[in-house]
C-alpha cells in the first residue's frame, strides 16, 4: 500500500493538517502535498479509467508530465476538467473528482472493453469499424463512442468561470525557462554581466530535482546551494524571480509566453487567478531539465508502477511511499537512487532488475553494499493486470518473456533513460540531434531558432542541453548564461568553472521493450501512451499498414495526441515505429512540438475580455440618451446604433413603421454621428480622389456635394457616400459607418505604396463631430426655430443652401457644418456639431422639434426609407461580387477619366457580361414580405439538380408608408423584364410571386428633398 | 453653463493606481514635413516647443507637441484655443503641404498615477514599462487591449493617455481592471 512515511518530506509541513475530498471521500494531507501526493499519503492508488479500455490507472510521475491522474477539480462555476494532481497543489477544502468512469472509478462497466473488445479497438479501429453503414456512424455509433470514451466533462455551459484574469507585458534581456539548479546557474552567470534577467519557474519552489538526486554544488548540498543562489539573486536590482510561471511557449522574434498561476493554491483569496506573461527577450535560455521514459512492459500501466525519479520525488518531497515492496527495473543507473532512498525510507526494495548485462557503476555497488538483491540482464516480464500491483513477473531481458520468476511486490519503478525537454527549444525551429550514448533527442546546438537577424535567440542550459550528471549540467549552464546575456548584447564574460560531486554512472543501454523479443500477448498489454490507451501493438500494426511517417502514424494511432502531449510516450513510440519499419531512429525523426508546453488556461489567454470588457462597444456622444429612450440596439461593427425607439406598449416592428411614417409626414432625427468622415488634403488630393472614386471630384466646386462611388482594384464596389469639396486643396469624404477605419486604411495604403510622391495627407475625424440628419417636411422649421431662438444663425433657405450643397455656421448657437443631403428623399439636412456638444444639440433639437411631431428614428427606418427611394446600401446590395454597373449606377463611373480604381477590372468579360444579375425593384403580387436573401428560380436544373436561380433579393422591407412590401434583388436580366412576375421559394415552403418593377417606390419625380 | 462635455464626465476610480478621466483637451492633427524651417517655426509658434523626437513629446508653455509618425504630430493646446491654433497653422503654412485637422472632441483623455501605474498600464499595452526604459517625455502610440490609444508620463509620474471618444468607457473600465486592488504584479511597485 501507499503510505506516508514517518520521516523525509521536504517540502511538507507536517505541522499543518489540510483537508480535501477525493470522489466526496473526505482525505488529510499537508501544506505542501500536491494532490498526488496527498492520494498516495491515503493508498489511493486508483486515480481515474484510461480513455478507451477504461483500464484502471494509478499515479506514474510527479509533475507536469504525468498521463493519467487526470481529475474535476471544485464546482459550479470554479470546476475545471482534466487537471493534473501532480501539479495541483493542495489547499483545504479542495474537492477533486476522478474522470472517465461509470458507475464508479472502483467498479467501472466500461474495463469491459479492455477485456473483451480490446483485439477490435485496435490503432485506426475508427476508420476500420465505423465506416459501414454509413448512417450508423451519425445515429449509433457517434452517441456511444461520445458516451464511453473522453476525458473529463465539460462545465455546466449556464454557468460562467467565476475568476478573473489578466495579461502582463514584459521585456528583458535574458529569460531563463526553468528554476532548477541550472536555471539559477544560467541566471547567475547572465546577471553577472548587467543583462536584465527574469527566471520563471512553473512549481512553488525553487531547484527542480537536483535535493532529490542528491550530490554537492561548491561545496554545499543542493538544498543549501539553492537557498543561497536564490538570495544572491533575489538581492540583484536586475533578476527578477517568478515561481509558479510557466514558460508555455517560444514564438517568432524572441516572443514568450510565461504562464503565472495566481490563485490555484489558494481559491477564492481574491484577484487574477492566472496570469499571462506575454514576454519580448533578447535571448531565452531553457534550463527544462529532462524527463524520464516509462519501459515498455506488459502491465506497465496498473497503478503503483511509477516512474523511478518519481517515485523518489515522492519520498523526498513529501515523504510518501508508494509501495512496501518495491521492484525497480532499469537500463541505467539513475533509478539505483531510487532504490537507496527507498531503502533508506524504510521501504523494502525487493530486486533491482538491470537489464544490463554487464549492470551499472557506482550506485549499483553502493546498492548491493546495501544489501539490496540486484540482477543483471534481467525484465519485467509482466506484471498482473488489477487495480495495483500485486505480483510481478520476471524473465530475462533478452528473450521472449518465457521462464518467468514470479515475486510479490506492490510497486514497481522504471527507469527507461532520460529525455530532455525539447520542447521549448523546438516550438520555434530549433532541431534536434540523437545521442547514441544516452538514446535520447537533444538539442543541436548549430540548428538553433533564430530571429529577425538570422541568429540564434534560444540557449539551452542543464540537462535540457543532453547531459545528464551534475558537473556537466552545471558547467552547460554557466556557459549557457554567459552566452545568452552575450548573445543580448553584454559584454563576455569568462565563464567560472562550478565545483560539484557526483557519482560515475555506468553507460546506460536503449531498452526499447521489456523483454526485448515480446510476444504478441504481452506486447497487446504492453502501453505507450497511457492516456489515449496506445499500446506497442498498435503502432507495430500502424507500421505494418504501411505507416512510415512518425506525423501520419502519430494521428492514426493517436500516440502522443492527448492532454500530456506524448511527454512520456513520444520517444518510446517512434523507436518502436523505427524498429517495425527496419530504420534508424533519427530517421524515423519526432512529431513537431507545439506550444503550450503544458495545458493553459483559455481563461489566460482571453485576459481581462470578458464581461463589459469583452469587447470594446463604440459608442457616440448621444449613446446614453438613445439608451435612456428605448432604443432598441443593433451592432453596426463595434458601434451600437438605435434599430429603432421603442415606446411602451409597442413592439419593434410597431415602433418602426412609426418611425417611417413620421419621418415622411413630420420630422424625423437620426444619430449619424457613425458616418466616417475623412478628411483629405493636399496639392495632389483631386487627382487621389477622381482615382478613387469611380466618378470625378477634383472638378467638385468648394461648397457643392457629391454622391461617390468606390471599387477595388477588382472592380467590385466596396463603399459609397457623399464628399464635400471643403476648399481649394480639401474635401470631405463620408464613408459607410463599417467602412470608416476600412476606407481610411485603404486610402493610406495606396498612399503609402503606390503613389508615395503624391502630396495628400488623410486624417479620419469621424469621432470629431457628432452628426444628426434632420428629416422630414419640418426640417427647415425646426433648425429655423433654433436659429430665430439664438438670434440668428445661417442661411437654411432653399435659395442660400440648395441641394447637394454645404455651408458653415451656427445653427442654434451651436457651430455647425450643415449639407443639403438626403438619403430618405425627404427635405434633409445632416448637421455636423463638435462631438462634446453633439448631445446639447441633440437635447435643442428635441425641444424644439415638439410643435413639429419630431421623432428620433433608427436605422431600420433608415433603411426603410432609402428602399423606398430605390437607393442602394454598402452591404445589403453589395456583397463583395457586385460591381457598380449591376446596381445601375452607370452615371456614377466617369468616362472621362483616364483611369480610376476598378475601372480596368470592369471591362473584363465576366464583368462586361450581359448575363449578369442586375438591380431591379420586387413587389409581391400579393403584398407579402419577401423573405430576405430568397432566390429566384427560373426553368430547368443545374448539373447538382438544383433548380437553377435567376436572382435574389437584396433588400426587403414592409414599408409603412405603402402599406406593403417592397423589395430590390438582383436578376438576370431583370432591367429588361420590367412587368414579368418571377418565383422566390421560401424556406416556409411558401412561393412568393414578385414583379420585376423600377426600384424607386416612392416620390420618383424626386420633389420631396428638392424643396 | 458650457454645452461641451467630456465622455465620462470626470470619473475616477482608485485601486492600484489611481484612474481618472481628465476631461476635454486641446488636440491637433498636424501633418507635414519635420524637416522643413517652416513647419518647425509654426510647431513652436502653436505649442512654445520643438518639433519632438521620435516617440517623444516635447513640452511649450503654450502647449506641447507629440510624435506619432514621421509626418504626424499631435498638438496639445487648450480646449478653447485649438480652433484658432488650427487657423494659425493653416496660414503659417499656407505655402507648405501640410494638413492641420482639430480633432480634440474624437478623444478622450485619462491619467493613471500613483504606485503602481506602470504596473497596470503593462498589463494593457505591449510596452517597456522598466523605470528607464519609460521615463517623462517619453510618448507611445500604441494600443490598450483592443483599441488604439496614444500615452506619455509626466514629471509628477502621471501617465496620460488618449484614445478615441467612441471607446472611453471601455477604456476606463479596461484601466479600472487593471487597477483591480488585489493584482498587484509586484514588479515596478
Amino acid at each position: 500500500m501507499s503510505t506516508r512515511l514517518a520521516k523525509q518530506g521536504r517540502l511538507i509541513d507536517r505541522s499543518k493538517q489540510i483537508e480535501f475530498s477525493f470522489n466526496g471521500k473526505k482525505l488529510k494531507g499537508f501544506a505542501g502535498d500536491t494532490l498526488a501526493s496527498a492520494l498516495l499519503a491515503n493508498d489511493q492508488m486508483l486515480v481515474g479509467r484510461s480513455f478507451k479500455y477504461h483500464r484502471p490507472r494509478g499515479l506514474v510521475a510527479s509533475g507536469s508530465e504525468e498521463p493519467n491522474a487526470l481529475v474535476g477539480l471544485g464546482s459550479g462555476d470554479r470546476f475545471e476538467p482534466n487537471q493534473r494532481a501532480t501539479t495541483t497543489e493542495l489547499f483545504s477544502g479542495l474537492a477533486a473528482q476522478s474522470q472517465n468512469h461509470w458507475p464508479s472509478l472502483e467498479y467501472d462497466v466500461g474495463e469491459l472493453n479492455s477485456k473483451f473488445f480490446s483485439r477490435f479497438l485496435t490503432a485506426g479501429f475508427y476508420y476500420k469499424m465505423f465506416i459501414h453503414p454509413r448512417p450508423f456512424w451519425k445515429h449509433v455509433y457517434e452517441p456511444f463512442i461520445r458516451q464511453s470514451a473522453g476525458l473529463g466533462k465539460a462545465p455546466d455551459k449556464e454557468l460562467k468561470d467565476a475568476d478573473t484574469y489578466e495579461h502582463f507585458y514584459y521585456f528583458c534581456d535574458v529569460l531563463v525557462i526553468g528554476g532548477g539548479v541550472a536555471g539559477l546557474q544560467a541566471a547567475k552567470s547572465a546577471a553577472a554581466s548587467g543583462a536584465k534577467v527574469l527566471v520563471l519557474e512553473e512549481k512553488s519552489h525553487w531547484g527542480g530535482r537536483t535535493p532529490v538526486d542528491g550530490g554537492t554544488i561548491e561545496g554545499l548540498d543542493a538544498d543549501a546551494w539553492i537557498a543561497k543562489t536564490v538570495a544572491e539573486l533575489e538581492a540583484m536590482d536586475n533578476v527578477t524571480l517568478r515561481t509558479r510561471t510557466m514558460g508555455a511557449g517560444v514564438y517568432d522574434h524572441g516572443y514568450i509566453l510565461g504562464y503565472e498561476r495566481l490563485t490555484d493554491h489558494a481559491p477564492g483569496q481574491g484577484g487574477p487567478r492566472h496570469r499571462l506573461w506575454r514576454i519580448r527577450a533578447t535571448q531565452t535560455v531553457t534550463a527544462t531539465g529532462a524527463i524520464e521514459r516509462p519501459l515498455s512492459f506488459a502491465g506497465n500501466d496498473v497503478p503503483g508502477v511509477m516512474l523511478a525519479a518519481s517515485m523518489r520525488d515522492y519520498v523526498v518531497n513529501w515523504g510518501v511511499t508508494p509501495g512496501q515492496k518495491v521492484v525497480v527495473a532499469t537500463n541505467n543507473d539513475d533509478a539505483y537512487r531510487t532504490a537507496i532512498t527507498l531503502h533508506e525510507a524504510g521501504v523494502e526494495v525487493v530486486r533491482v532488475l538491470d537489464t544490463r548485462e554487464s549492470g551499472g557503476g557506482d550506485l549499483a555497488d553502493k546498492v548491493r553494499a546495501l544489501g539490496i538483491r540486484v540482477e543483471c540482464g534481467r525484465a519485467i516480464a509482466k506484471v498482473k493486470d488489477g487495480k495495483r500491483v500485486t505480483k510481478v513477473a520476471i524473465c530475462a531481458q533478452n528473450g521472449e518473456g518465457g521462464a518467468r520468476e514470479e515475486i510479490e511486490a506492490d510497486a514497481v519503478a522504471m527507469s527507461g533513460g532520460w529525455s530532455p525537454v525539447v520542447h521549448l527549444w523546438s516550438h520555434c525551429g530549433g532541431k534536434l540531434t540523437w545521442d547514441d550514448a544516452q538514446a535520447h533527442f537533444r538539442p543541436d546546438p548549430e540548428r538553433a531558432p533564430t530571429g529577425h537577424d538570422g541568429k540564434p535567440f534560444v540557449v539551452t542550459a542543464g540537462c535540457a542541453s543532453g547531459p545528464l550528471t551534475l558537473s556537466a549540467v552545471m558547467a552547460d549552464a554557466a556557459a549557457a548564461g554567459a552566452k545568452a546575456a552575450e548573445a543580448a548584447g553584454r559584454p563576455a564574460q569568462s565563464v567560472a568553472e562550478v565545483a560539484t560531486s557526483d557519482l560515475t554512472e555506468a553507460p546506460m543501454e536503449a531498452v526499447w521493450m521489456m523483454p526485448a523479443k515480446a510476444d504478441i500477448k504481452l506486447r497487446m498489454k504492453t502501453w505507450l501512451d497511457y492516456q489515449n490507451d496506445v499500446k506497442v501493438s498498435d503502432v507495430q500494426l500502424a507500421a505494418r499498414e504501411g505507416y512510415e511517417s512518425v506525423e501520419h502514424t502519430k494521428r492514426y494511432t493517436t500516440l502522443g495526441m492527448a492532454t500530456d502531449q506524448g511527454k512520456l510516450s513520444n520517444i518510446n513510440g517512434l523507436a518502436i515505429l523505427a524498429d517495425s519499419l527496419g530504420a534508424e531512429i533519427p530517421k524515423v525523426g519526432t512529431t513537431t512540438f507545439r506550444p503550450p508546453y503544458h495545458p493553459i488556461s483559455m481563461g489566460a489567454i482571453g485576459g481581462e475580455a470578458r464581461g463589459d470588457i469583452f469587447q470594446p462597444l463604440r459608442k457616440t456622444p448621444m449613446y446614453d440618451w438613445h439608451d435612456s429612450h428605448g432604443a432598441h440596439w443593433e451592432p453596426v461593427g463595434h458601434w451600437r446604433r438605435p434599430y429603432a425607439y421603442v415606446r411602451s406598449g409597442e413592439t419593434v416592428h410597431d415602433a418602426v413603421n412609426r418611425e417611417v411614417k413620421n419621418t415622411r409626414d413630420n420630422l424625423g432625427l437620426l444619430d449619424a454621428s457613425t458616418l466616417g468622415k475623412l478628411i483629405v488634403k493636399g496639392p495632389d488630393a483631386g487627382k487621389f480622389l477622381d482615382m478613387l472614386y469611380t466618378n470625378m471630384m477634383s472638378t467638385l466646386k468648394p461648397g457643392k456635394c457629391r454622391y461617390g462611388l468606390m471599387c477595388s482594384e477588382n472592380g467590385f464596389l466596396v463603399d459609397d457616400g457623399v464628399v464635400a469639396r471643403i476648399n481649394e486643396d480639401t474635401w470631405l469624404c463620408h464613408t459607410t459607418t463599417g467602412g470608416a477605419d476600412r476606407i481610411h486604411a485603404h486610402m493610406e495604403e495606396w498612399l503609402q505604396t503606390e503613389w508615395w510622391d503624391w502630396k495628400v495627407y488623410v486624417t479620419n475625424a469621424t469621432e470629431q463631430l457628432a452628426q444628426v440628419a434632420v428629416v422630414g417636411p419640418n426640417a427647415r422649421k425646426v433648425l429655423e426655430k433654433l436659429n430665430a431662438q439664438a438670434g440668428g444663425g445661417m442661411d437654411l433657405s432653399k435659395e442660400a443652401l440648395a441641394f447637394m450643397e454645404w455651408k458653415d455656421g451656427e445653427i442654434g448657437g451651436f457651430k455647425a457644418r450643415a449639407y443639403r443631403i438626403s438619403f430618405s428623399g425627404e427635405l434633409s439636412y445632416e448637421i455636423a456639431v463638435a462631438a462634446s456638444e453633439g448631445q446639447a444639440f441633440w437635447n435643442a433639437l428635441m425641444e424644439a422639434g415638439k410643435e413639429f411631431g419630431v421623432m428620433p428614428y433608427g436605422t431600420e427606418c433608415l433603411h426603410i426609407l432609402r428602399a423606398e427611394k430605390g437607393f442602394i446600401m454598402i452591404g445589403d446590395e453589395t456583397d463583395g461580387t457586385v460591381i457598380p454597373q449591376d446596381l445601375g449606377l452607370h452615371w456614377a463611373l466617369s468616362k472621362k477619366k483616364e483611369d480610376y480604381l476598378g475601372k480596368r477590372a470592369q471591362t473584363r468579360s465576366h464583368m462586361a457580361d450581359p448575363d449578369r444579375w442586375q438591380l431591379v425593384g420586387l413587389e409581391t403580387v400579393d403584398g407579402s414580405v419577401l423573405p430576405d436573401g430568397a432566390y429566384a428560380v427560373g426553368n430547368g436544373t443545374n448539373a447538382n439538380g438544383q433548380k437553377n436561380t435567376i436572382g435574389r433579393v437584396t433588400s426587403t422591407y414592409y414599408s409603412a408608408n405603402l402599406d406593403r412590401g417592397i423589395a430590390m434583388g438582383l436578376v438576370k436580366h431583370g432591367p429588361k423584364r420590367m412587368g414579368e412576375v418571377i418565383d422566390f421559394p421560401g424556406l416556409d415552403g411558401k412561393i412568393y410571386q414578385a414583379k420585376i418593377v423600377d426600384p424607386i417606390f416612392y416620390d420618383k419625380e424626386g420633389e420631396k428633398q428638392n424643396v | 453653463m458650457s454645452k461641451a462635455v467630456s465622455a465620462m464626465n470626470g470619473a475616477s476610480f482608485a485601486g492600484l493606481a489611481k484612474v481618472t478621466e481628465t476631461g476635454l483637451g486641446g488636440m491637433i492633427t498636424l501633418r507635414g514635413d519635420f524637416a522643413s524651417a517652416k513647419f518647425q517655426t509654426a510647431v513652436k509658434a502653436a505649442t512654445g516647443t520643438q518639433v519632438p523626437a521620435t516617440r517623444k513629446i516635447a513640452f511649450g508653455d503654450r502647449g506641447a507637441a507629440a510624435w506619432m509618425s514621421p509626418d504626424e504630430l499631435l498638438l496639445l493646446v487648450d480646449y478653447d484655443s485649438a480652433d484658432a491654433v488650427v487657423a494659425k497653422l493653416s496660414e503659417d503654412l499656407a505655402t507648405e503641404h501640410h494638413m492641420a485637422v482639430n480633432v480634440s472632441d474624437a478623444r478622450a483623455c485619462f491619467a493613471v498615477s500613483g504606485d503602481a501605474a506602470r504596473e497596470v498600464i503593462a498589463k494593457v499595452a505591449p510596452v517597456d514599462l522598466e523605470a528607464g526604459q519609460f521615463e517623462a517625455g517619453d510618448f507611445r502610440r500604441t494600443r490598450f487591449a483592443q483599441v488604439a490609444g496614444a500615452f506619455w508620463l509626466d514629471e509628477t509620474g502621471s501617465f496620460h493617455i488618449v484614445c478615441f471618444r467612441s471607446v472611453a468607457v471601455y477604456m476606463y473600465d479596461l484601466l479600472c481592471t487593471a487597477a483591480h486592488p488585489q493584482s498587484k504584479v509586484g514588479i515596478y511597485a
